[in-house]
């Protein structure tokens, strides 16, 4: 099972500014102030080895979007946020433009998990089929609502592919193409939903937008047994501890900490912080990551919690 | 949870012991309410001396979280000191080093808070 993310940003896209560039350039300059370089080789094992990913690189701006491969004829992702639109492309350069199935898996149905839709371009293109999946019941409406006048010159009922919608129920397991998929209901406004997918041994969770109430221990167990000895958790770590639990309670995310400690009862073996807070910029995200490597590191109690931070165009195979 | 605590300038000094985690926080929390009462304003700022904590887990944070929010609506002051050093890194981590003031020594926030 291969994961891979494009689009990795909670609320609304960002992009990096003129600013940000030039502060990028600079810090990569003086770091190598004095130095010499001979050839390719050494520039790029500067770049990529010295170099911080906060300054070499950059965790993205697109909203949530998220493939799941699992080398099957049909195709799996997770939201229909701003990064769906170049996982379209890729999609259609990699496998033609038609003929394709696509199987979309809705958290939830607020504006940054479906803003992609009316720019995944296989949904135009006459001989695919894209089946939404989701537990809302308004989900159809809220599509067709975004892909209608005045807010999008293309009415849904023009899209070329054919387009059908599968409702489900949180606690419900199903498979689509030898991938199990189980549904578990989250805390968001409007509720949110976390889905669970297993195929050949390997189990990825996708569980963002979904805050988790301490003082609701029931709760808490029923998401460990949901989380429980997966590969990888995509979870939403979009604030600190401290705010989630006063300033931003009941907005509907979760912390990095909480985001530890789940895995760690949960004996999973990889935490990929997710949903990242749009006021954040790469070095203040990168900074997150060390702090959660660090917090792992002191409450480590039997086998370590891989930490990663998920960026857009980050590919893991479990 | 024990709490032993002292009078010391006109602060009053709470010390646990142990950890705060899932299985001990509502006894911290239980054990420290009625310290929290008479933490308001013209009343006894109150030090929470962690020097006796190992460690403290989320649960154990919103604790914290709900205490200082009754001491702030009751116009008190209230501050930890003496944090080991895993339980400081966690208050870096979670930020809750910005809910509350963090001294090095019960002293030091005597003098602040008094």
């Amino acid at each position: 099972m291969k994961v891979r993310f494009w689009g990795t940003r909670g609320s609304i896209p960002v992009s990096l500014t003129a600013n940000d560039i030039r502060g990028k350039l600079i810090a990569a300059l003086t770091g190598a102030a004095g130095r010499h370089f001979d050839n390719q080789n050494q520039i790029e094992a500067y770049v990529d080895h010295e170099l911080g990913f906060d300054i070499c690189g950059t965790f993205g701006g697109h909203t949530s979007c998220v493939e799941v491969d699992i080398g099957s004829q049909e195709h799996f992702i997770c939201d229909m946020g701003s990064g769906a639109r170049p996982l379209g492309n890729a999609m259609i350069g990699k496998f033609g433009p038609s003929g394709q199935t696509y199987h979309i898996f809705m958290s939830h149905l607020h504006w940054d998990h479906i803003m992609g839709f009316p720019f995944f371009a296989p949904i135009y293109i006459p001989g695919n089929r894209i089946v939404i999946h989701g537990c809302h019941p308004g989900m159809a409406e809220a599509f067709r609502r975004q892909h209608s006048a005045p807010g999008f010159p293309v009415d849904f009922a023009s899209l070329g592919a054919e387009i059908v919608f599968e409702t489900h129920e949180p606690g419900q397991t199903f498979e689509i193409a030898d991938l199990s998929i189980s549904i578990k209901e989250q805390i968001h406004g409007g509720n949110s939903y976390g889905y669970r997918f297993e195929h050949a041994g390997r189990t990825l969770i996708y569980s963002t937008d979904s805050e988790y109430k301490l003082d609701q221990i029931a709760e808490l167990d029923k998401t460990v047994d949901f989380f429980r000895d997966a590969d990888m958790v995509i979870f939403d770590a979009m604030y600190s501890l401290a705010e989630a639990v006063s300033v931003k309670a009941d907005w509907g995310h979760s912390s990095n900490i909480v985001g530890v400690e789940l895995c760690q009862l949960a004996k999973a073996k990889c935490l990929c912080m997710f949903h990242h807070e749009p006021a954040y910029d790469d070095s203040k995200i990168a900074q997150v990551l060390a702090e959660t490597r660090r917090f792992e590191e002191i409450t480590r109690q039997e086998s370590p919690l891989e930490v990663l931070s998920a960026y857009d165009g980050l590919e893991v195979s479990l | 949870m024990n709490l032993t605590t002292k009078r010391q300038g006109n602060c009053l000094v709470v010390a646990p012991k142990g950890r705060i985690d899932h299985a001990q926080a509502d006894a911290f929390k239980t054990a420290l309410d009625p310290y929290l009462v008479e933490c308001k304003a013209g009343g006894t700022p109150l030090i929470l001396d962690f020097s006796g904590i190992e460690y403290i887990s989320s649960v154990g944070l919103r604790a914290l979280m709900l205490a200082a929010r009754q001491v702030k609506e009751q116009d008190g002051s209230i501050a930890v000191a003496m944090l080991t050093p895993v339980v400081r890194e966690v208050f870096e981590i979670s930020r809750f080093n910005l809910v509350y003031q963090v001294f090095d020594t019960v002293d030091a926030a005597v003098a602040v808070l008094s």
